[in-house]
């Protein structure tokens, strides 16, 4: 029996996936990757079916805007769980803002409709091979994605109130 | 959406009824809409319409101080807000690194467990009340409200409950507090055990809920169920025993888990769960530490109002938290607690800053109900509602 801990499953990973492995690093014990947006399918295939891992449990899929790096403005966080050994992995692809697409983790995991669809609805990033990608929390007719950091939580153009002392 | 059906339904031979159930009918307790293509009562197809209580959590987030985000929280899954008070704080406290005194643990657990025995009573005693015997939900709401009384007591408000500060609890358990969550200990049992009669071995309420919308141990796995519905399947995840977080490796307690995953299964891991509560709640309060009811974070817990008045430095700090002043560590955090239907999650990303870069909540519901048509396919429309009641759906979460 291995022992499994980050350690083991980045090496795992490096073997396998070498440099499309860009970064990794563990905030809070937390092992995390940034990962070529382009092997999200393959890897999430391989942590599947990989006999000790066992990462089969798809926590949670949300994305991430930086406006300030440029090329790498959006991204997709995924969290994988592998119930067998009670560890997470969290996984970071990054995609230019211009062209925001990346495979959909829905071949693999159903639990991933949703929530791709609701990423979509928030950052417009594309999902590629989703069986039905559209707005899920927004009204359909919406021409932006609100969760961008250019849309002000308020109308910016109000004058009666000022909240600059406030915490925002 | 209904034009799109509509023209599926000329090009097949059966003829189909589409009927809207929804958004608000009175049999969904709540905002949800579904449009069922219907072959007779049996249905055939499901396309469930959200957002209809969308709120913008996320983006109202990215711009509050960490306090301020707790009242959001009230709103997401609003039969059990404390838990999810409680959950949002320990995420601040993770990002802080900050060391959580036992007591405050302990305080929190039996807040937790009330508030997991609320979130289930409701959604138990509305199965009963969704298949005819609606004396059963007469019984227990009143129990409901004893609970209410006590985190009132504890905070001051009932239902949305901001309870708990980032660092520990506003005030400590008065005598009065006390009093009425032993009697509830005392009282609360006898009635339950009378639910349990009424409905648990009734032979009406097992033909009727037995068998329906079940869902595999792989499939619930694979829509990312938790919490009771997923150990209704079979599977015995439980955040409280894998990751534990606020003291819980401390309490002796059982995971109760089904085997099929349908409707019965469902109810009867919630009975369950409500008794291990029980236990749990009885465990802590019959060890729980002496100590100070919060931690040493000056920068967010805010100092007794006395001190304010009196001392200087207590009164710039009370000024920092109140204006949100105070900086956080940059880094990223997930932090996952149980939540009244599943694993409760807060992925936040800091760039200490005195908001949050980035706040995602993991919602059990959100992840969970998109297996409700695969999970009523083929059965009959008044199974869809009883479907719906014990997956335990709450607008509030599911929409956040």
């Amino acid at each position: 029996m291995v022992q499994i801990d980050n350690q083991y499953i980045l090496t795992e990973l490096q073997n396998k996936f070498g440099d499309r492995i860009y970064n990794s690093y563990e905030p809070y014990g937390l092992l995390t990757i940034e990962l070529d947006k382009n092997s999200i399918k393959e890897v999430l295939q391989f942590l599947y079916d990989h006999k000790e891992l066992q990462m089969q449990f798809l926590t949670d899929v949300c994305g991430i805007h930086y406006p300030q790096v440029v090329g790498k403005e959006l991204g997709v966080v995924y969290h994988v769980h592998s119930l067998i050994n009670n560890i997470r992995l969290r996984i970071k692809c990054f995609m230019p803002i211009e062209n925001p697409a990346i495979d959909s983790a829905t071949f693999l995991f159903s639990s991933a409709n949703w929530q791709e669809r609701e990423t979509f609805d928030f950052y417009g990033i594309i999902f590629m091979g989703h069986p039905n990608l559209k707005r899920i929390l927004n009204a359909d007719e919406m021409d932006y994605f609100p969760m961008r950091k250019e849309y002000p939580l308020e109308d910016g153009t109000r004058t009666d109130k000022d909240d600059s002392y406030f915490g925002r | 959406m209904i034009e799109s059906l509509e023209l599926n339904n000329k090009s097949e031979k059966t003829d189909y009824n589409i009927l809207n159930l929804g958004p608000t009918h009175p049999a969904t307790h709540g905002v949800f809409q579904n449009i069922l293509k219907m072959d007779g009562e049996i249905i055939h197809e499901t396309t469930s319409t959200i957002g209809y209580i969308h709120r913008a959590f996320e983006k109202i987030a990215e711009h509050k101080p960490f306090y301020q985000i707790t009242t959001l929280t009230d709103r997401l899954n609003y039969c059990s807000s404390p838990i999810n008070n409680m959950g949002w704080h320990m995420t601040v406290e993770k990002l802080l690194g900050v060391e959580i005194p036992k007591r405050v643990d302990y305080m929190r657990v039996i807040i937790m467990e009330f508030a997991r025995i609320a979130d289930h009573l409701v959604c138990n005693s509305i199965i009963g009340a969704d298949t005819g015997a609606l004396t059963g939900f007469t019984y227990v709401f009143q129990w409901r409200e004893k609970i209410y009384d006590i985190f009132e007591e504890v905070c001051g408000a009932r239902l949305t409950t901001n309870i708990g500060r980032i660092g520990g609890m506003e005030r400590d358990f008065s005598p009065a507090c006390m009093k009425k969550m032993h009697d509830f200990l005392n009282d609360f049992p006898k009635y339950f055990d009378e639910f349990t009669l009424l409905l648990e071995r009734n032979r009406i309420f097992m033909e009727r809920n037995i068998g329906v919308g079940p869902i595999s141990a792989e499939r619930a796995l694979n829509y990312g169920f938790t919490g009771p519905n997923l150990r209704a399947a079979g599977v015995d995840y439980d955040v409280r025993v894998m990751n534990p977080y606020s003291s819980y490796q401390d309490f002796d307690f059982m995971v109760p888990i089904g085997k099929q995953g349908d409707t019965y299964d469902r109810f009867m891991v919630r009975q369950h769960e409500i008794r291990e509560s029980l236990k749990i709640i009885k465990q802590a309060l019959a060890n729980i530490p002496e100590g100070k009811f919060f931690a040493d974070v000056p920068d967010f817990f805010l100092p007794p109002k006395e001190e304010v008045y009196n001392n200087m430095e207590a009164l710039i700090f009370h000024f920092k938290i109140v204006m949100g002043e105070a900086t956080v560590p940059v880094g990223e955090v997930y932090h996952s607690v149980e939540g009244g239907n599943g694993e409760l999650g807060f992925y936040m990303v800091s760039d200490g800053g005195r908001t949050p870069y980035r706040l995602h909540f993991r919602r059990p519901c959100f992840v969970s109900y998109q297996a409700y048509p695969e999970m009523i396919k083929g059965s009959m429309l008044s199974d869809a509602i009883l479907t719906m009641s014990s997956m335990n759906v709450i607008a509030g979460e599911l929409d956040a």
